[in-house]
């Protein structure tokens, strides 16, 4: 727990007990969800064509594989902390806010290791 | 006990809402970047995941992943997750100069509201152009 100190209270150890840790998890993955977002969109413009050859044997290399791994953390991250937000502003009764806050965690955990092991599998040769 | 639970529900005194206020470009851009959000995080990350894992499964499953990605629905659905990733990115990017203290302005913050929504369909259209014109 914070020391009781004006900064203790705000990193998510005061009596709100999260502070302004969200907060800044959302600023911090939408500054990284900006970067892996554009390398993808500017990847998919360079490519000659979006056929499955072409994307396997683009994703397979370590640079492209590295960024999707990237954007598949760093988006299912701020997809996370948005809609957190959204349930804390919606859902106000304590038990179904656990049910739905819950929810969200396995649903974004999971999202990001299917993700994940997907293009470990294209970047190992595995597909 | 009852009372106890309760607390942050339904005796909370309720804020004016979407009903009550005059809407303004800035209110707007305000929901739009919730609605964007909300829609890319669900569907978006839908799509991506599909994606991923039909091109690790190999050319049968990326085949009909690509089917329903090149039908007339699948293009709406594409079209409008690039408009909401632009319209959430112009509008992120906003929150990020309003999160400074700058763009209060009565005239700058509905004007730069509005402009999030100019940019977001101009870079829409540019990114399609650009994909189908290579």
């Amino acid at each position: 727990m914070g020391n009781g100190t004006s900064i203790g209270r705000v990193r998510g150890l005061g009596s709100a007990h999260s502070g302004s840790g969200n907060w800044l998890q959302e600023r911090f993955t939408g500054i990284a969800s900006l970067v892996v977002s554009s390398y993808l969109l500017v990847s998919l413009l360079l490519l000659p064509s979006l056929n499955y050859q072409t994307v396997r044997d683009w994703i397979a290399h370590p640079l492209p594989a590295t960024a999707m791994a990237l954007f598949v953390i760093v988006n299912f991250a701020h997809a996370r902390s948005g809609l957190l937000v959204v349930i804390e502003d919606y859902v106000h009764e304590h038990g179904s806010k656990f049910a739905v806050v819950t929810l969200l965690n396995l649903v974004a955990f999971a999202g990001a290791a299917f993700g994940l092991l997907s293009i470990i599998r294209l970047a190992l040769g595995g597909a | 006990m009852a009372s106890a639970d309760k607390v942050g529900a339904s005796n909370r005194p309720l804020s004016p809402h979407l009903q009550i206020w005059r809407w303004g470009p800035a209110m707007l851009v305000s929901i739009l970047h919730r609605v964007t959000g909300g829609g890319l995080a669900v569907v978006g990350l839908a799509v991506l995941l599909w994606w991923l894992g039909a091109l690790a499964s190999g050319p049968a499953a990326y085949a009909t992943f690509a089917d329903h990605a090149g039908s007339w629905y699948g293009v709406v659905v594409m079209v409008g997750l690039t408009w909401a990733f632009f319209q959430h990115l112009c509008s992120g990017i906003r929150h990020f100069v309003l999160d400074i203290g700058a763009g209060y302005e009565l005239e700058a913050n509905a004007r730069w509201s509005v402009l999030t929504i100019v940019f977001s369909v101009v870079l829409t259209a540019g990114f399609w152009a650009l994909l189908l014109l290579r």
